[in-house]
């Protein structure tokens, strides 16, 4: 496997303005003759098949709810950061640069984040220009707040709904190229294969989720925008169809996989309370503004927090990192919860929680100051769990949230696959080993409005592309394997010989091997242990799991047990990445690689690569490869927030 | 740990062509820190044991906001709570020995596909008609460049707020969208960015309501009842001002 980054040449800052001139051009009347699939309708497939129908291209878009703006991107409440330095605080392009690059832990590509951070200024406009209602300043001019693992004022926000406003921009661009016929929308469609002729990417099987049928689909070029994998671990944040299948059919036809154990732990979510527990919440980030985060300062003090006395308190987070105090980044706030939790200090009933305290900023602010900037979020957590943060403090807890890894792109978001491109949370490309907050709707957004375009079109110029019909040879041996696979997933439909149990149970099953071993904390014992535990779970599976009704049918069983077999060897490739990186790094702290203070320590002689994995047959081991990473602008620092 | 048990009565319909019927299930234990979709997740499991169909339901991001999730519960849309979408309502507001009858957003427009899933793909084709502002990708002026009060972006925030559900339609005697599309006409006319196509807009959004069977309002409010966002039907009355004045000025 070959892995070209293509950066292009010269000095940082003029890398992409380079790039794009230097990126070959379709003629805006030759554009209509290429057809482009788009997987996946979320901030950066919404945003990638609107601008690519702009310009000309046939799209066709695919998404597996009934209408693209249910994307999880929806749910992203924080913000979107951008270098407008619109609060004159010191921000600028490189600030914006150097505080992702460096919250990613230096796992990252410096000319992909520095893009990222250019582009950040024309997404703002971009979405004020759709009519995103972002906050604004009583004079008019647009609001900012500040977020973790930065210390200016940059995150733009539609009160606690970004995230939705964003999508339903994105969605209404999306929507106008519908009417005007540049888009095919298909709604209710789960990709199920990737088609690869000649060695590039040209065409995915999709199952209509209504009717069962499995329908093949041909283009020049495919986009992946089919997010992230948190789900392996069955609770987590994201939507309940979350998936990893897509990505997974991509690494299976040869797209090589970067970092796979590279997964962020959210410290704001809603603890965990029964064992029917189907998802976890998330609670924005930016409550971290005005919350402060404690626990009792004795083990085992059962107390209700009123009864807590101010120095019977530990303000671990404020105490530990006084300059950045409770806005540390995401996974110092997740390791020091539970490290205090696993010192018998956590609260709740289950003891797996903190405390996130809002009583002194509504002395301070005021009660509507407070609820103007959080309404909805406490609003949300009142309704989950019967409790008011403006009378008691906020419980949290550390919650699987956002995969950093995730399909390995060059610079131009082109797989190891030629004509296969991955966009969003789907690639590896700019968070590095952990994601700070408000980083991700920016790139989406980045990925989908403003570098696609000019990568699809170099492609399509630079590639001379034969025809190919969806009537092709390699279409029906794909539909084929699909089918097969599929009767094999129903062949449990009349009660297996086994014994039944259900899909949830399995995933279930998995979601606790992977918390417990390949979660914020890792060491090789556990690790080699898991890996251990992993093929008899995958055998239960085709043995034992049942699933009522047909293939030829709305199957809601079906589709999530498509879905967890996907799951159940993708942890392989997970748990191995895991084994293979000795360093503590970003979000994970590797057990046996701590500084004298408990602190997680890096290895950057060792470590600083992005480990990139290859399939090589059912089976048998995949094989690693290494981009190895060039820090020419900023010096790989140990991160630190004291 | 409270438990409750309850007496369900869901409709079963296999397709749109099918017929369906009201079906009776006992489910016992149920924790009231359940949220009513993993109640559904916890029949359903049962059901899938004794070897039968489970209930088939949308939903996605079981937090309220992807607007995927809904069913009628005992003839209100998303249930007893005000404010609040299936996915984020507990099971602390039913009482042990509840009937509860579980049914789908019904309404001309939304066709049943399976027991509680609907199509809901009428929604999309109003919003293909005019539920953006023309500008593509690139070029946008500084997005400082046009001042908008806070008074106004909250404003249109309200409206912009709505998950596009539909409970609204389900709970209206008429069948009508008149929240769903005013929410977007509202967000849209409020800010400077949608003047330039205000009148089209509002023309052709309108006609593809009615166009995809919906119904017109007849200001009986239950949409604003039952609305998860609390959408407002002032809302309405700012679509019914666009609807009339653009129609002056362009038919």
């Amino acid at each position: 496997m070959e892995l070209n980054a293509r950066i292009p040449e010269g000095p940082l800052a003029e890398k992409w303005d380079n790039h794009k001139f230097n990126n070959k051009l379709v003629n805006p009347a030759n554009r209509r003759k290429f057809k482009i699939i788009v997987v996946g309708t979320g901030l950066a497939g919404a945003s990638a098949a609107a601008t690519l129908a702009e310009q000309g291209y046939k799209v066709q878009a695919f998404c597996i709810q009934d209408s693209p703006r249910r994307a999880h991107s929806i749910a992203a409440q924080g913000g979107i950061n951008a270098a407008k330095n619109y609060q004159t605080d010191g921000d600028s392009v490189f600030r914006l640069f150097y505080d992702t690059i460096k919250g990613g832990d230096f796992r990252a590509r410096e000319a992909n984040v520095y893009r990222l951070a250019q582009v950040s200024n024309n997404i703002i406009d971009q979405c004020v220009a759709q009519g995103v209602p972002f906050a604004r300043e009583y004079g008019g001019s647009l609001a900012n707040r500040s977020f973790g693992g930065a210390q200016v004022s940059r995150t733009f926000y539609a009160r606690g709904q970004t995230g939705q406003q964003l999508l339903l921009g994105a969605y209404s661009a999306l929507s106008r190229q519908i009417q005007t016929g540049g888009v095919t929308m298909y709604n209710r469609r789960e990709m199920m294969d990737l088609v690869v002729v000649d060695g590039r990417a040209r065409g995915i099987i999709t199952r209509n989720l209504i009717n069962g049928n499995l329908e093949s689909h041909c283009a020049d070029a495919v986009l992946l925008c089919t997010g992230g994998y948190g789900n392996a671990y069955f609770l987590s944040t994201n939507a309940m169809a979350s998936n990893v299948t897509a990505a997974w059919r991509a690494y299976k036809h040869g797209a090589g996989f970067a970092n796979p154990s590279f997964v962020q732990i959210h410290p704001t979510c809603i603890p965990v309370h029964g064992d029917y527990q189907s998802k976890l919440t998330l609670m924005s980030e930016s409550l971290r503004n005005d919350g402060r985060v404690w626990v009792p300062k004795n083990p085992g003090d059962k107390r209700r927090p009123v009864d807590i006395p101010e120095e019977d308190r530990d303000y671990y987070l404020e105490n530990k990192y006084p300059s950045f105090g409770n806005l540390v980044p995401r996974d110092v706030a997740s390791r020091n919860a539970k490290e205090q939790c696993d010192r018998d200090k956590g609260v709740g009933a289950t003891g797996l929680a903190v405390y996130l305290d809002f009583a002194d900023a509504i002395e301070r602010d005021g009660q509507a100051t407070i609820l103007r900037k959080y309404g909805n979020l406490f609003q949300m957590y009142e309704k989950i769990t019967d409790s008011s943060p403006l009378k008691e403090p906020m419980m949290i807890f550390p919650a699987v949230h956002y995969t950093m890894g995730g399909l390995w792109v060059d610079y131009d978001l082109m797989t190891t696959i030629p004509g296969l491109f991955a966009l969003g949370e789907c690639n590896f490309s700019d968070h590095g080993a952990n994601r700070l907050g408000a980083s991700a709707l920016m790139q989406g957004l980045a990925d989908g409005y403003f570098v696609i375009p000019t990568a699809v079109a170099n492609y399509l110029a630079t590639t001379p592309l034969g025809s190919v019909t969806d009537a092709d040879g390699a279409f029906n041996d794909a539909q084929q394997k699909v089918g097969d696979r599929l009767a094999k997933i129903m062949k449990n439909s009349t009660g297996g010989p086994g014994g039944k149990i259900t899909v949830d149970e399995i995933h279930k099953e998995l979601g606790h091997l992977l918390w417990d071993n390949c979660g914020m904390a890792r060491n090789r014992e556990d690790l080699l242990s898991a890996l251990d535990q992993l093929p008899a779970i995958r055998q239960k599976f085709w043995d034992k799991v049942y699933i009522p009704g047909s293939g030829s049918d709305l199957n809601q069983t079906l589709e999530r047990a498509g879905r967890v077999a996907d799951f159940l060897e993708f942890a392989e490739i997970m748990i191995h990445d895991a084994l293979n990186r000795e360093e503590s790094c970003g979000c994970h702290l590797r057990e046996e690689s701590q500084t004298e203070e408990n602190e997680a320590k890096r290895d950057d002689e060792n470590y600083s690569y992005v480990s990139v994995w290859e399939y090589n047959g059912d089976g048998k081991k995949p094989e690693m490869h290494k981009e190895e990473l060039v820090f020419e602008n900023v010096t790989p620092s140990q991160r630190s927030y004291k | 740990m409270a438990t409750i048990d309850l007496n369900l009565q869901i409709w079963r319909q296999k397709n749109s062509d099918a017929l369906g019927q009201l079906e009776e299930y006992l489910l016992e234990k149920i924790s009231t820190d359940m949220s009513f979709l993993e109640m559904l997740d916890v029949l359903n499991d049962k059901l899938t044991l004794e070897g039968k169909d489970p209930v088939a339901f949308d939903h996605d991001c079981r937090e309220g906001i992807c607007g995927m999730c809904g069913a009628v519960i005992n003839g209100i849309a998303h249930g007893p709570e005000r404010e609040t979408t299936l996915c984020q309502l507990h099971m602390r507001h039913f009482a042990n020995g509840d009937t509860l009858v579980i049914e789908p957003f019904r309404s001309r427009a939304f066709p049943i596909r399976k027991d509680l899933i609907v199509d809901r793909s009428a929604f999309e084709k109003i919003i293909q008609s005019g539920g953006y502002v023309s500008v593509n990708t690139g070029g946008a002026p500084d997005g400082n460049s046009i001042p908008i009060s806070s008074q106004i972006a909250e404003l249109a925030m309200d409206a912009a707020a709505c998950i596009g559900c539909g409970a609204c339609v389900a709970s209206c005697p008429n069948g009508a969208a008149m929240l769903f599309t005013s929410a977007k006409i509202s967000q849209l006319c409020l800010l400077p960015q949608g003047h330039g196509e205000r009148r089209q807009r509002a023309l052709s959004m309108v006609a593809t309501m009615d166009k995809e069977g919906f119904g017109n309002c007849t200001n009986l409010r239950e949409c604003e009842a039952v609305c998860p966002k609390s959408i407002s039907i002032r809302n309405i009355a700012r679509l019914n001002r666009e609807f009339v004045k653009a129609a002056f000025l362009e038919g």
